[in-house]
């Protein structure tokens, strides 16, 4: 614990709270290794960090670094239900009642309630007797009355066997599980805003993605490609980093048109990207494939499209918005910053050559036929070979243009 | 020559200048282009609005480019007028703003028939709070006021007038924060518009900008194209608008450390004025220290700023801007102080560069022109 001369609180910890992990049984140690592993990636920038591992709790020591920055980097990793800014102080009855009195001291409002709780239940007091001789000395020395249905500062105080832990507030973690842990998937990545989304409900179950991007230039931009790549790099925040494969799709893409029937050339463009999803998928040991799609949106997101896409692969294929209403979903792309984004006017592989009327029933066996009409295994490896893959971090800002800011 | 005139202008900041220069050379391309050159002048132009929107507490797309702080008056001023005609016609502003904003409103006022009330100031030359309560009523759109004067380096008490123009309003507030920058920290979430210069703050001519909250609509005053989200059209000014958030970045790092100092000078230079006969010091310790302003009252504004530039001195009469008509302030004039007062004023403004050396040069050249010229 640091008090400053003019005793103003200063927290030199985080305490990290785990998120669904404690109900995993046997799995418990290696959640939280790899969350472990993900907060220290994600914090990777704040050089001074230390860490220390307990069974039911993460400590982040500050060592000077700016706890807010901190923070506001914490609330994005996957398997944290909450954290506070902690004080460390030694287990003793002295100095709890002293930082508890330093800390109500410091805050503002009237009401307040002390919860402790005794992780080592060797200590001399049981958690009641602390709660009461901490309150004591508060009631003793400031204004602060107790209340203890609605108070307006709650000082937790956690016992352990070496340390103990004086807290006030509690900030909301993201939740979910740590990414990794449910192994790997790909996403496809339009631009549009279904499937940041998608991406973003995945690794919260902790499944680590990386991406795919299907480019046709010149029908399709650079600004196109830019933006999906500043979509990936709003993602990767909830998993320090994002590798992004970009397919080269246009010759295929035309090959297509060229084909088949104008009506099914979105059921067979969407065949064939599930189809490189999946060899891209394989080739990264990927176990399955992400996307956007959302029941009924569009003519090929109806189940009998969905049914006739679907029939390429037999690779799992998630659909973490399949069930959400468009409005759901752009609250959800608000809520993870990408709404912005993603509404930026720039074509993709789906709206160029957008046929007039896209059939909403395709059977299989058309698709089939359609197919068969052109032998599209060149340009599917093709597509495959030459994929160009790229790593998006959640700082993009190169520093090559620093002397200008 | 010794340069005292910090409040009309500055020199360059040198790594703002260097910045600027690889910027000209290289970045180039019309920010609206839709080829690689083009886009990254853009993506350079909203990473200096983000990194402005950051170190002033708002949002990227609160802040707008223009090409000089009057330009930005008057994008606030009458394009939220026009804009806003159907809720009311009344606005208010204080006697005592920059010419942009006076003028812009005596145009609303002849043009386009709003009723214009201008709020009187104290003796110490900052807003009559009474008299503000007194002029809203429902028709009140929109309230213009300065945080710092230009002449006399008066703070208006900004907060506290905002928090009530709110409680007591639907008036939306606009506050020319030109000569509070880099010298006081500007209370934005307060503040509905705000008008900020780069070249008060060792920045570029030509630059400035204008804080807008997200939800107030404004009538374009030069139509054109998409830039600054129509409000402003006219090919952007990148090289200027991105070196605009070093120059920023800069004058905030430094704040702190620079206004201390230049108080020391202040206190220095106000002592050895008071010392001296027939002066009259205008500012006071609720003034920014940047700015000096004092009447020689035996020698006319005029004859002492052509006699201190004779001898290589820099200051003003009264707002440069002003500088071609007849001296006479009327600032001061509006702080009842006086046709005398008001015609024999000068401005000395700081700066961090200013050394205590420079400063009794000043006040050595001052009391030979006093001496020299002065009429009983």
């Amino acid at each position: 614990m640091i008090m400053e001369p003019n005793k103003t609180i200063v927290y030199d910890h985080i305490l990290v709270r785990y998120g669904e992990l404690s109900t995993k049984g046997k799995n418990k140690k290696d959640f939280i290794k790899r969350l472990l592993t993900n907060v220290k990636n994600a914090l990777r920038d704040f050089e001074k960090l230390s860490y220390e591992r307990t069974h039911d709790r993460l400590y982040i020591l500050l060592n000077g670094e700016d706890a807010q920055a901190v923070a506001e980097i914490l609330r994005h990793v996957f398997g944290i239900s909450s954290f506070s800014f902690a004080i460390r102080i030694p287990s003793d009855i002295t100095s709890m009642i002293e930082t508890g009195l330093q800390v109500a001291k410091n805050a503002e409002g009237t009401t307040f309630k002390i919860e402790t709780r005794r992780s080592d239940k060797r200590f001399a007091m049981i958690s009641d007797e602390v709660n009461r001789a901490v309150a004591s000395e508060i009631l003793r020395n400031t204004e602060w009355k107790v209340n203890v249905k609605q108070p307006d500062l709650r000082i937790q105080i956690e016992i352990h066997e070496q340390f103990t832990y004086v807290m006030t507030g509690r900030m909301q973690g993201a939740g979910g599980y740590p990414v990794g842990v449910g192994g790997k998937a790909v996403v496809m990545l339009s631009g549009g805003i279904d499937s940041p989304v998608a991406a973003y409900l995945t690794m919260k179950r902790g499944v680590a993605l990386e991406c795919i991007h299907y480019a046709s230039p010149p029908y399709t931009s650079a600004r196109a490609q830019e933006k999906v790549i500043e979509l990936a790099r709003l993602v990767s925040r909830y998993q320090g980093h994002l590798r992004v494969h970009i397919v080269p799709f246009t010759e295929l893409q035309l090959a297509i048109y060229q084909n088949c029937d104008e009506s099914y050339a979105i059921t067979i463009m969407r065949r064939m990207m599930y189809r490189i999803a999946e060899r891209i998928a394989n080739q990264c040991h990927a176990l399955a494939i992400v996307n956007g799609e959302s029941i009924g949106q569009v003519a090929s997101q109806t189940l009998e499209s969905m049914g006739v896409i679907n029939e390429v692969t037999k690779m799992p294929v998630v659909r973490p918005v399949a069930t959400m209403d468009k409005i759901e979903i752009i609250n959800l792309a608000r809520k993870i910053s990408t709404y912005e984004t993603s509404i930026l006017p720039f074509e993709d592989c789906c709206t160029i050559f957008t046929p007039k009327n896209p059939v909403t029933k395709p059977t299989l066996a058309k698709a089939l036929k359609m197919e068969s009409r052109f032998d599209f295994s060149d340009l599917l490896d093709q597509c495959v070979e030459n994929v160009t893959t790229m790593d998006v971090y959640p700082k993009s800002e190169d520093q090559a243009d620093e002397d200008l800011f | 020559m010794i340069y005292f005139d910090y409040a009309s202008t500055t020199p360059l900041n040198q790594e703002v200048l260097s910045a600027y220069t690889k910027l000209l050379q290289q970045v180039y391309a019309n920010a609206d282009s839709l080829h690689a050159p083009g886009r990254e002048a853009q993506r350079l132009m909203e990473k200096s609005r983000a990194q402005i929107a950051q170190l002033l507490s708002v949002k990227a797309d609160e802040i707008l480019f223009t090409s000089c702080a009057s330009e930005a008056n008057s994008t606030a001023i009458k394009g939220f007028a026009l804009a806003n005609r159907h809720r009311g016609n009344h606005i208010i502003t204080t006697c005592v703003e920059h010419s942009s904003v006076l003028k812009a409103f005596a145009q609303l006022e002849a043009e386009f028939g709003f009723k214009i009330d201008y709020l009187p100031v104290t003796k110490k030359g900052i807003v009559n709070a009474e008299r503000l309560h007194q002029l809203l009523n429902k028709d009140t759109i929109l309230v213009s006021l300065m945080y710092v004067n230009n002449e006399t380096g008066a703070v208006n008490p900004v907060i506290e007038l905002c928090e009530y123009i709110h409680q007591h309003s639907r008036a939306m507030v606009h506050v020319d924060c030109v000569q509070a920058l880099g010298k006081l920290s500007i209370p934005l979430s307060c503040i509905d518009m705000a008008t900020f210069s780069a070249h008060k703050i060792y920045g570029l001519k030509g630059s400035a900008f204008l804080y807008k909250q997200r939800n107030i609509k404004l009538l374009p005053l030069i139509n054109g194209g998409q830039q600054e989200q129509g409000i402003r059209g006219g090919t952007s000014n990148a090289p200027a608008n991105i070196v605009l958030a070093k120059t920023l970045r800069l004058a905030l790092e430094k704040q702190d450390e620079h206004y201390a100092y230049v108080r020391s000078l202040r206190d220095d230079l106000c002592a050895k004025l008071q010392a001296m006969e027939n002066v009259q010091i205008h500012s006071n310790d609720l003034c920014v220290p940047h700015i000096v302003n004092a009447s020689f009252l035996n020698v006319g504004s005029e004859i002492m700023l052509n006699a201190l530039d004779e001898r290589g001195f820099c200051v003003s009469a009264q707002s440069t801007c002003s500088s071609r008509s007849k001296a006479h302030s009327y600032v001061l004039a509006a702080m009842g102080l006086g046709e005398h007062i008001a015609t024999h004023s000068i401005r000395i403004s700081l700066s961090h560069l200013t050394t205590a050396d420079e400063v009794n040069q000043l006040i050595q050249a001052l009391k030979e022109i006093n001496h020299d010229y002065g009429t009983e």
